[in-house]
């Protein structure tokens, strides 16, 4: 299980073949989010977001059958189309891949210690929260999938 | 006793600085009283927490609700909610 938080940019295809290399894994689920619109900015909380991210990690395991799994999230400045996060999800089979990524992305939107800075024409913004962003974690208390 | 207090992102901007350690007086034992603390500053201070700004809080790194206690030494956190992924 790889956790990395960092200013530089991934590769996807690499982080997916270096969570592949195994014959018992028959899917990879990932997740790459990339930066709408305009240029931004990513502040953390270093050493509180990696703690973070690896507990979400460990629920997922818990929850699913993870065989392997890599989360990068960058910080610092972020142009548009840039990619900010990536998770990436191996297991025997794609239920759990596919639940398992989606359900470590939603947490991550909601516990990991990230802020979005929005640089805009008229200036710079801190983007606010979304209360869809908490709907989406929370829906994964009942559901038993 | 002394804490270490962070603050991130729009706090950090508003509060103009990322960090200062305080010494708190022996009523102080949670969260929710080190905000009360932290707003009679006035200024910036009563308006970043101000009881309906959502501001969030981590002891040593680990979120926490307000009455979460707070010990000599630990690392205390003040940020608004996150907005990563």
């Amino acid at each position: 299980m790889k956790v990395a938080v960092q200013r530089e940019d991934f590769d996807l295809g690499a982080e997916v073949r270096a969570i592949s290399k195994n014959d018992k894994i028959g899917a990879v689920a990932s997740f790459a989010g990339l930066v709408r619109d305009g240029r931004m900015t990513l502040e953390h909380y270093p050493g509180m977001t990696e703690r973070e991210i690896r507990k979400i990690v460990d629920e997922a395991a818990r929850r699913w059958q993870v065989m392997d799994c890599t989360v990068i999230h960058r910080y610092g400045e972020l142009q548009p189309n840039d990619q900010i996060v990536l998770v990436a999800v191996a297991s025997a089979h794609r239920g759990d891949a596919f639940a398992a990524c989606e359900f470590i992305m939603d947490y991550l939107k909601t516990r990991a210690p990230f802020w979005k800075k929005e640089h805009r024409a008229g200036g710079a913004t801190w983007v606010e929260s979304r209360a869809a962003d908490d709907e989406a974690a929370l829906r994964w208390k009942q559901d038993k999938r | 006793m002394k804490v270490k207090l962070l603050f991130f992102a729009a706090l950090r901007e508003q509060l103009g600085r990322p960090a200062e350690e305080l010494e708190l007086p022996p009523s102080v034992t949670t969260v929710a009283a080190l905000r009360d603390h932290l707003r009679a500053r006035g200024g910036e201070w009563g308006r970043v927490f101000a009881p309906n700004r959502p501001v969030r809080a981590a002891v040593n790194q680990d979120m926490v609700q307000a009455e979460a206690r707070i010990n000599a030494g630990d690392e205390v956190a003040f940020f608004p909610p996150v907005t990563g992924g």
